[in-house]
C-alpha cells in the first residue's frame, strides 16, 4: 500500500482522535494552567497545599490498589480451575460476566436496596437471629470497593481466561511427570506464563477502579473515606464552578495513573511475552 | 508386596533375573480404560524386562496412547494393575513415579532455556546445586546441545526442542523412559537422525523404554519388542523380525506394508500350504490361522516379495499401470489379465504397457481367515 493511501485510510481515526481526545486534553492543560487567580501553577499550589483536597489522592489509591489486587487474586485461581473443568463453569462464567452490562449507577441502585436497613441482606440476617439491628454496609468505604469491584471483576476474570486456555496443556503434563505437584506446576510453570495477563489484567482493572465516581458518591462517604479525586475535581468544577481548578484535578488524576500503569508495563516487559506453547504443534 | 509370579501376563516370563536385580521391570495387569461407555483400552497384559525397548504401534484411536497414559500416571485406570520392580504403582501420582516423558509437541517451557528446562525436574526434586549443574551439563552433552544451554526453545529448530526434551527426561535418570510420538513433528530427514540418536542413547544408557508410534519404520528400527494395537485390544505381541516376517492377523500385515490384501475364497487346505482363488487366478499361500476349504479369506504379500520379469511364462500375467522411481528399485501397479492389481517393487526396468509375469513365493503369501480382518 502507498503512504498515500495509508494516510487516507487512518485519516477518519486521526480526526477523531484529534477531536474528541486531543484538543479536550490540551484544552485542559489550558484550562488548569490559567487559573482564576495567581500565577500558571496556582491551581496545583492549591491543591497539593491543601490536606483535605491531598487526602483525596490517598482515598483513590486506597480505593483502586486493593480492588485491582483483589480483582487478580480471584481471578486467576478461578480461571486455572475454568482450565480444569470446573462443574457448571459456564453459568459461573455467565453470571460473573453479567454485571459487564450493567452500568455502575444500576450496581450502586440495586447494592442500595439490597444493603439497606430493610434490605434483604438485613432482613435474612435477623430472620436468621444472626444481627439484633440491621448491619451498616452502605455508605462505607467497603460498600465501594465491593461496588468497583463487581464492575471490574469481569474484565479482569475475562481477560485471565483468555491467557490461560491458551497455554498448552502439554506443559503441565511435562511438569507433573518431572516430579512437580500442582502447587510446584503452577508457582513454576503457569504463574510465569500468566503473568503478562496478570500484569495487564492489574492495569484495566486499576485504570477502571481509580476513575471511581458514582458508586463513591452513592455507596460511600463522599466527604470522608471515599472522597475520591474525581469528587474533588467534580466538587470543583461544578459545585464551585471553578474549571480551572477542576481541570488541574482531573490532570492530577490522569498523571497518576499513568504512572501506575507505566511502571505495571515496566515490569511487564522484564516477563516472558512470548507464545505459551510448548512447541510446534 | 512379594514377589509373586505374573498371573495372565501375555509374556513368558524370559530370561529375567530376580526381581530387582536390575530396575525397571514393569508389569501391567488388564489395564483398562473406558471414557464415558467407549473402551479405549481393554484388558492389557504386557511384561517388560528391564532395560527393554518396547514399541506400542497402531493408527490413532488405536489406544496406544492412552496405553502410555496410564503407565504415566496421567490418565487413571478403570481396572487392572501396574507394578514397577514387583511395587503396586497404579495408585501413584505422575509426578512421583519418577519417570521420564517425552511429548510429540515436545512440551517445553517456553519461559525457560534449554538449560533451565533440562534442570527443572532436578529443581522440583531439591537436588543439591551442585549436582544439578553438572547433571544438567551431561544431559545437554548427551544430546549434543550444549552450545544452545542459554537459548529459549522458541530459538530452536524442531530438532534441537526435542533433544532439549529427551535431556529433560533422562536427566532425573528415570525407571522407565515413556515417548509419545517423539518424531512425528520432524521432517523426514531429521526423522531419521533422531531415531538413530534414540537407539543410541538406548544402546548406552539401557533405560527400559515404552515408545508410542503410528509409523512401522520407526516402530521395527528402534523396539526389542512392538505391540501392535487396535481399538484398544493388543493384535500382536513380537520382535520386529517377528512381526515383520509373520504378522499375527492381516490387519497386522496391512500395518507391517502388506500392501497387496487380496479377497480371496479358499479352495484347499494341506497343511500349512493352502490353495486360494481370486477374480480368476488361483495362487499357493501359507494358511495363518485356522482356514478351511470354501471359506472366505485374505491373502497379503509385501510388494518387495513378487518378483516381476519382463519375458517370462507363468499363470499371473498382468500389464504395467503405473511406474513409481524409488531409487534403487522401482515400484510398479499391475492389473492382471483378470483384473487384479498387485502392487509390486522390482529392480526394473519396466515402463507403463509393458506385459509381465509375476511370481509369488507360497512361503511369503500369507492367507487370515477373514474374521481376523473384519474383527470390529
Amino acid at each position: 500500500m502507498s503512504g498515500r493511501r495509508v494516510l487516507m485510510l487512518s485519516l477518519p481515526a486521526t480526526l477523531f482522535l484529534l477531536a474528541a481526545f486531543v484538543y479536550p486534553f490540551l484544552y485542559g492543560v489550558f484550562l488548569s494552567v490559567t487559573p482564576r487567580t495567581g500565577g500558571p501553577l496556582g491551581n496545583y499550589q492549591a491543591f497539593f497545599g491543601d490536606e483535605f483536597q491531598r487526602a483525596s489522592i490517598g482515598n483513590t489509591f486506597a480505593l483502586a490498589l486493593p480492588a485491582a489486587i483483589l480483582c487478580v487474586a480471584l481471578a486467576v485461581p478461578l480461571a486455572y480451575a475454568m482450565r480444569h473443568g470446573l462443574r457448571g463453569g459456564r453459568v459461573l462464567t455467565a453470571l460473573l460476566v453479567v454485571p459487564v452490562t450493567l452500568g455502575p449507577v444500576f450496581i450502586a441502585d440495586a447494592m442500595l436496596f439490597y444493603f439497606g436497613p430493610v434490605g434483604w441482606f438485613n432482613r435474612a440476617l435477623e430472620a436468621l437471629h444472626l444481627a439484633a439491628a440491621p448491619i451498616r454496609v452502605l455508605h462505607t468505604y467497603g460498600a465501594v470497593l465491593l461496588a468497583i469491584m463487581l464492575t471490574a471483576f469481569p474484565f479482569a476474570f475475562l481477560l485471565m481466561l483468555g491467557y490461560v486456555s491458551g497455554i498448552d496443556p502439554a506443559l503441565e503434563r511435562a511438569a507433573h511427570t518431572l516430579g512437580a505437584g500442582r502447587w510446584q506446576t503452577f508457582r513454576r510453570v503457569l504463574l510465569p506464563l500468566m503473568a503478562p495477563g496478570i500484569a495487564t489484567s492489574f492495569a484495566l482493572t486499576f485504570v477502571l477502579a481509580f476513575g471511581v465516581f458514582p458508586s463513591a458518591v452513592l455507596l460511600g462517604e463522599p466527604g470522608g473515606s471515599t472522597r475520591v479525586l474525581s469528587i474533588a475535581a467534580f466538587q470543583a468544577a461544578y459545585e464551585k464552578f471553578d474549571f480551572s481548578a477542576g481541570s488541574a484535578i482531573a490532570l492530577v488524576m490522569g498523571a497518576l495513573q499513568l504512572a501506575v500503569i507505566g511502571l505495571v508495563f515496566a515490569l511487564r516487559a522484564r516477563l516472558y511475552a512470548g507464545p505459551a506453547r510448548g512447541g510446534k504443534g | 508386596m512379594t514377589g509373586a509370579p505374573p498371573q495372565g501376563a501375555a509374556q513368558p516370563a524370559g530370561p529375567q533375573g530376580p526381581a530387582g536385580a536390575r530396575p525397571g521391570a514393569l508389569e501391567l495387569r488388564g489395564i483398562t480404560k473406558r471414557y464415558a461407555g467407549v473402551t479405549a483400552l481393554d484388558a492389557f497384559d504386557l511384561t517388560v524386562q528391564p532395560g527393554e525397548f518396547i514399541t506400542f504401534l497402531g493408527p490413532s484411536g488405536c489406544g496406544k496412547t492412552t496405553a502410555l497414559n496410564c503407565v504415566s500416571g496421567l490418565v487413571g485406570l478403570t481396572a487392572g494393575e501396574i507394578r514397577l520392580d514387583d511395587r503396586r504403582i497404579d495408585g501413584v501420582p505422575p509426578e512421583r513415579r519418577g519417570f521420564g516423558m517425552v511429548f510429540q509437541n515436545y512440551a517445553l517451557f517456553p519461559h525457560l532455556t534449554a538449560w533451565q528446562n533440562v534442570a527443572f525436574g532436578l529443581e522440583v526434586r531439591r537436588v543439591s546445586r551442585d549436582d544439578a549443574r553438572r547433571r544438567t551439563e551431561a544431559a545437554l552433552a548427551l544430546v549434543q546441545l550444549e552450545q544452545h544451554a542459554q537459548k529459549h526453545p522458541g530459538q530452536l529448530s524442531g530438532g534441537q526442542q526435542q533433544r532439549v526434551a529427551i535431556a529433560r527426561a533422562l536427566v532425573v535418570e528415570p525407571r522407565l523412559l515413556l515417548m509419545d510420538e517423539p518424531l512425528s513433528n520432524l521432517d523426514t530427514k531429521l526423522r531419521g537422525e533422531l531415531r538413530t540418536e534414540i537407539k543410541r542413547l538406548h544402546q548406552r544408557l539401557g533405560l527400559t523404554t515404552i515408545y508410542v508410534t503410528h509409523d512401522q519404520a520407526e516402530a521395527l528400527s528402534l523396539s526389542d519388542r512392538l505391540v501392535v494395537m487396535r481399538n484398544g485390544r493388543v493384535e500382536q505381541i513380537g520382535t520386529p523380525a517377528e512381526v515383520h516376517a509373520a504378522p499375527a492377523t492381516a490387519f497386522v500385515a496391512d500395518f507391517m506394508g502388506y500392501r497387496n490384501l487380496v479377497p480371496v475364497d479358499v479352495v484347499g487346505v494341506d497343511g500349512d500350504v493352502t490353495e486360494v482363488r481370486a477374480s480368476g487366478l488361483t495362487l499357493r499361500g501359507t494358511a495363518v490361522g485356522a482356514l478351511r476349504a470354501g471359506a472366505p479369506a485374505v491373502a497379503a504379500v509385501r510388494p518387495q516379495d513378487i518378483v516381476c520379469r519382463r519375458e517370462g511364462t507363468g499363470a499371473l500375467r498382468g500389464r504395467v499401470d503405473v511406474v513409481e522411481f524409488g531409487g534403487d528399485t522401482l515400484a510398479a501397479d499391475i492389473v492382471l489379465d483378470g483384473g487384479q492389481r498387485f502392487y509390486a517393487v522390482t529392480p526394473g526396468p519396466l515402463a507403463p504397457g509393458d506385459v509381465v509375469a509375476l511370481e509369488i513365493p507360497p512361503a511369503r503369501l500369507l492367507v487370515y481367515p477373514v474374521e481376523s480382518a473384519s474383527r470390529p
